[in-house]
């Protein structure tokens, strides 16, 4: 922990006086629950909680920013942006973050957001899809969930999607790596204990891309992936891989009334 | 994102001689130098904004110099006076020289 988040230094005297409301508003965080299913926000710090509850003083907003410039941006031969067939976001792109991941009948897979926003760039603006995991395709995957903020997510997984909610919910209990161990074990069986220094979440990615302290930037849910994958000493499937989607569109389902937090502030 | 990105914060309106709270954000990756390239060992040169101003009315009301221990896209909080209605100028400027302005109108009542 060699670096300090400068607002805490800074603020120093009026973290002092906030401090009495932040503990008296940690149990206020109803909104964060949904049943027995926590969001990933229930288990911060009072700190972190207060990052994310401000936007000036949550970095992912930064991102916002940023894909809402893209989103009106001309790009591609077709010279179109996003803004051009959908028009204003807010109204366009509200709600629709809550149900993604979800079933295209055109790649007969699951598609998340990133894909569908590389589907458009390719086949309406005929302009060259952004990297996965790229700053651009982060920035706008941010935007496009931010406009679903406070909005429960509710996924669909009947029809088409029962056969990858069904691969993504074998992933999810299957053991691997070299610790044995399933995304189930830390974050179902033993969700809010402890496994080393880390309080285990219930892993729910209502709050993705998120704003993650130990990045110092924004990060999607298939990162994240990775980054659990590398921990229980398995080899990582690839960005935008089908075990990801398959397990994104299972693990969504696993919070399905949770807010839509994006860009929520993690550690 | 190789251009830095800022947002600022003030109120709508003060009173005169009220003291309210100014906040900042700015992207930036802030690399410390102490870090190395995994794959060459080749020390990660500096790259942090040094130097943060805030002028009200052209004049210096708030100046920082920032070190290597802050963290990535820094937050910064303070407080400022109300004097007069006018501007607040917000200046980074990093260890190549990049400069970031942002300013933000202030209105003083009463």
């Amino acid at each position: 922990m060699g670096k300090v988040h400068l607002g805490l230094l800074a603020a120093a005297g009026a973290m002092l006086a906030a401090g009495f409301a932040t503990t008296t508003l940690a149990a206020d965080d109803k909104m964060y629950r949904s049943d027995d299913r926590n969001s990933g926000y229930t288990y911060l710090t009072p700190q972190s909680k207060a990052m994310q509850d401000e936007d000036i003083s949550n970095p992912g907003m930064i991102w916002v920013d940023e894909g809402a410039a893209l989103y009106e941006k001309v790009d591609g031969e077709a010279g179109k942006s996003c803004k051009a067939c959908h028009g204003k976001a807010e109204v366009a792109m509200k709600g629709v973050a809550t149900t993604f991941p979800k079933y295209d009948d055109n790649i007969k897979k699951i598609k998340n957001i990133e894909t569908q926003v590389n589907m458009c760039r390719k086949k309406h603006m005929k302009a060259k899809p952004w990297k996965y995991e790229s700053s651009q395709l982060l920035a706008m995957t941010v935007f496009i969930r931010h406009q679903s903020r406070g909005m429960p997510m509710n996924v669909s997984v009947d029809g088409p999607a029962v056969k990858f909610f069904q691969d993504g919910e074998k992933f999810f209990n299957q053991r691997r790596g070299s610790l044995d161990l399933a995304c189930k074990h830390c974050h179902q069986d033993h969700a809010g204990k402890k496994a080393r220094a880390n309080l285990l979440t219930q892993g729910q990615t209502n709050g993705f891309p998120t704003y993650r302290l130990k990045w110092q930037k924004v990060g999607s849910t298939h990162r994240r992936f990775r980054g659990c994958n590398k921990n229980v000493r398995a080899t990582p499937y690839k960005y935008a891989s089908d075990e990801y989607m398959n397990l994104e569109l299972y693990v969504a389902w696993r919070g399905r009334g949770l807010p839509v937090e994006t860009p929520a502030v993690r550690n | 994102m190789a251009k830095s990105k800022a947002r600022v914060k003030v109120p709508k309106s003060v009173k005169k001689g009220e003291v309210f709270q100014v906040k900042t954000l700015i992207s930036h990756k802030m690399e410390t130098g102490q870090r190395k390239n995994k794959k060459t060992g080749k020390k990660i040169p500096r790259m942090i904004i040094n130097k943060f101003v805030c002028q009200y009315n052209g004049k210096d009301v708030f100046v920082a110099d920032w070190a290597p221990a802050i963290s990535a896209n820094p937050y910064m909080a303070f407080y400022v006076t109300a004097a007069d209605s006018g501007n607040l100028d917000f200046t980074w400027t990093d260890d190549k020289g990049n400069v970031t302005k942002k300013s933000a109108k202030l209105n003083v009542t009463g």
